[in-house]
């Protein structure tokens, strides 16, 4: 099982100029970049000189030769793309995102270029008002069976009945920590934020992101991670600038710092969380008792995708729960799949990062789409920034 | 006559056709796009929603700090690259041998080659704690970080707009007479103050192009910042990424481009006139 992108999927040279040649004509962002060179893998076309053997049920539609999707840093095991290649002729291109936020406003820009994306649980509603996103034709996914998956994690794909996006994974928002370097065993948000100023000072990240670091601040005192409340949103406030000074980096790309043991507390995803711990047995994942985030990402189809039936192909594939597997090893994020489920090995499922304990998940909360684009929020996140 | 004339204006005009196109097109319809979207307003959902308000413009106050970390950052970051691009001007232009003249001047323009944001990244991982920090703990200093710090960010400021500085000062020392320095030296100055009085003043014209030039793009500056100072220090380019690309508060940060592009604009003139001033009539001709 590769440990990272960069392992699984080595840049050639001729694919490192070839992005260098592409960030110069401003054809590939910031944030691909920093995945390409931080996180390993972001805009490479995975190309290899397998033989073209399109299976029957691919060979009905013509697929063309290439498509891109867009999805977060270290999500997708890199074989899967390629033995989709290897399968329908089809090279997929992959473009790494930060945010929510920056998928969206490259969509409502238009021209993405995407035939799939990875949107997150509270921003489907948005895109469906907004009428970015396709409603699926189930038709063509053969391979989803709702009835396998788990509603609690679903539920937000649908609106009024009508599927816009099907569940790739979920997971929770919490901590990671380095033992060794802060032995005081942790288990809440309180812990978190007081550890960051006393015997965590200069060594803890936050997200660059004002749902989770906002939200995590408002469990401090025990507040909802939506909460939208003037005064709770004050205290909340009050925290983060007296914490700003004592931090190491405000940013979402923490794995790099955590590895190189430059930070020593984050705040962290599921699956980074599994492959820090997997990687560097020290670093453990911790869930507030107080709650925090639980989310699910999906799969969407935008409507002004440029090769739809490449981008339903490569979703049906990505559905077929022997593929779906791989992909959860890879990426370390629990499935919402029970077909999925009952196929990942017994120390997986036994994971207590991916698989929590009932009574770590109960106070848990779905961020909502509300809280994602709430102006106050974002005023709010500025002040803390230039603080 | 008249005709030849009109085919001169003809070819002078057909000849900037393409550059005039490429502004328009470029520069001046985007201008007019975000000057619109200034006056708008943030639609529920974020992006923009047509309106015409200065509310805005009202709201600038919002992003004072990032604005004023800017103006720190954007003199010091020119200044530190100023003082570290002269020695190596000088020397490339009045010391170093004939022949190796080129030879260094492609080792200082080779890297710029590359993306600023690939040589920032290589700097995250040289001070990060397996780089630099991890060759100090050989010599029993431990724990020291070097990453996301003020310094970091320095020291990426410098190493990326260094060409920038480099360049125009050594044009300008370049050209400059040699027989001046002979004159200075038989009228009885001693080296520094030729130096002062005749060296650095007829390169002043060179110092100031590179000084505006670094100071513009640092009033732009986001990355280095981010990746090299962990986000904790906010310029007005870190806010205008954020409120384009995270909070989609478009009209807002039209209103933040249009006023950076003015400040932009104010510094240029400013460092005009310094320029003019300062060397302007001081044109010196040998015969």
């Amino acid at each position: 099982m590769p440990k990272s992108y960069r392992d699984g999927l080595p840049i050639t040279p001729d694919k490192f100029v070839d992005q260098l040649m592409r960030l110069k004509r401003g054809s590939i962002s910031r944030r691909d970049f920093l995945g390409l060179t931080g996180l390993g893998v972001a805009t490479a076309v995975m190309a290899r000189e397998l033989g073209i053997m399109p299976t029957p049920a691919f060979a009905a539609e013509n697929l063309g030769d290439r498509m891109s999707i867009a999805t977060w840093p270290n999500y997708h095991d890199p074989q899967t793309f390629e033995n989709f290649k290897a399968e329908t002729g089809v090279a997929v291109e992959v473009n790494v995102f930060g945010s929510n936020e920056e998928m969206l406003a490259k969509l409502q820009a238009g021209g993405s270029g995407w035939s799939l994306f990875v949107p997150t649980n509270y921003t489907i509603s948005t895109y469906k008002k907004l009428g970015i996103i396709e409603a699926l034709d189930m038709a063509k996914l053969p391979n989803f069976d709702g009835k396998s998956e788990d509603s609690r994690f679903t539920a937000e794909g649908t609106i009024d009945g009508t599927i816009y996006a099907v569940p790739k994974n979920w997971g929770t928002t919490g901590f990671a920590v380095n033992t060794k370097k802060l032995t005081k065993p942790m288990s809440s948000w309180k812990e978190f934020w007081d550890t960051a100023m006393a015997e965590g000072d200069g060594r803890t990240m936050v997200h660059d992101y004002q749902l989770t670091t906002i939200g995590n601040a408002l469990k401090y005192y025990g507040y909802s991670f939506n909460s939208l409340k003037q005064d709770e949103l004050a205290k909340a406030e009050e925290l983060l600038l007296k914490v700003k000074p004592h931090l190491f980096a405000v940013s979402s790309d923490y794995q790099p710092g955590m590895r190189a043991g430059d930070a020593w507390m984050t705040m962290c995803w599921t699956n980074d969380g599994a492959q820090l711990h997997r990687d560097i047995p020290e670093i453990a994942y911790v869930l507030g008792k107080e709650g925090g985030e639980i989310w699910t990402d999906f799969y969407a189809i935008p409507k002004d995708a440029p090769n739809k039936p490449a981008g339903y192909a490569l979703l049906n594939y990505l559905m077929n729960p022997k593929v779906a597997v791989k992909e959860h090893l890879a990426n370390g994020a629990p499935s919402t799949d029970a077909r999925v489920n009952a196929l990942l090995p017994k120390e997986v499922l036994d994971n207590p990062i991916l698989y929590p304990a009932a009574d770590l998940l109960k106070p848990l909360e779905f961020g909502a789409a509300a809280t994602l684009t709430d102006p106050g929020r974002a005023e709010l996140m500025a002040r803390f920034k230039s603080a | 006559m008249r005709g030849s004339l009109f085919r001169k204006n003809l070819v002078t005009t057909l000849l900037l056709a393409p550059a005039a196109l490429w502004l328009v097109i470029f520069l001046v319809l985007p201008f007019i796009a975000i000057a619109i979207f200034s006056v708008g307003e943030r639609a529920p959902e974020g992006g923009y929603q047509a309106a015409l308000t200065f509310a805005q413009y009202a709201n600038l106050p919002a992003r004072a700090t990032a604005f004023w970390n800017t103006m720190v950052l954007a003199p010091i970051g020119a200044l530190a690259c100023l003082l570290v691009a002269y020695p190596v001007a000088y020397y490339l232009a009045l010391r170093a041998p004939e022949r190796w003249r080129l030879i260094l001047l492609a080792m200082i323009v080779i890297p710029f080659w590359t993306s600023l944001l690939m040589r920032t990244y290589a700097w995250m991982y040289i001070l990060g704690g397996r780089g630099i920090p991890a060759l100090l703990a050989y010599v029993g200093i431990q724990d020291l970080r070097l990453i996301n710090t003020p310094g970091a960010v320095l020291l990426g400021i410098v190493y990326g707009y260094l060409p920038l500085m480099i360049l125009p000062i050594y044009v300008s020392l370049e050209r400059l007479d040699r027989r001046l320095l002979e004159a200075s030296a038989d009228l009885g100055a001693t080296p520094l103050s030729t130096f002062l009085g005749v060296t650095l003043r007829l390169s002043l014209p060179g110092v100031m192009t590179g000084f505006s030039l670094v100071m513009i793009l640092l009033l732009g500056e986001y990355l280095i910042p981010t990746l090299l100072g962990g986000g904790k220090v906010f310029f007005i380019g870190n806010a205008l990424v954020d409120l384009f690309l995270q909070s989609r508060n478009w009209p807002f940060g039209s209103a933040i481009a249009i006023t950076l592009v003015l400040v932009s604009v104010v510094v240029l003139i400013v460092a005009n006139r310094i320029s003019t001033r300062l060397s302007g009539a001081r044109r010196v001709d040998l015969i």
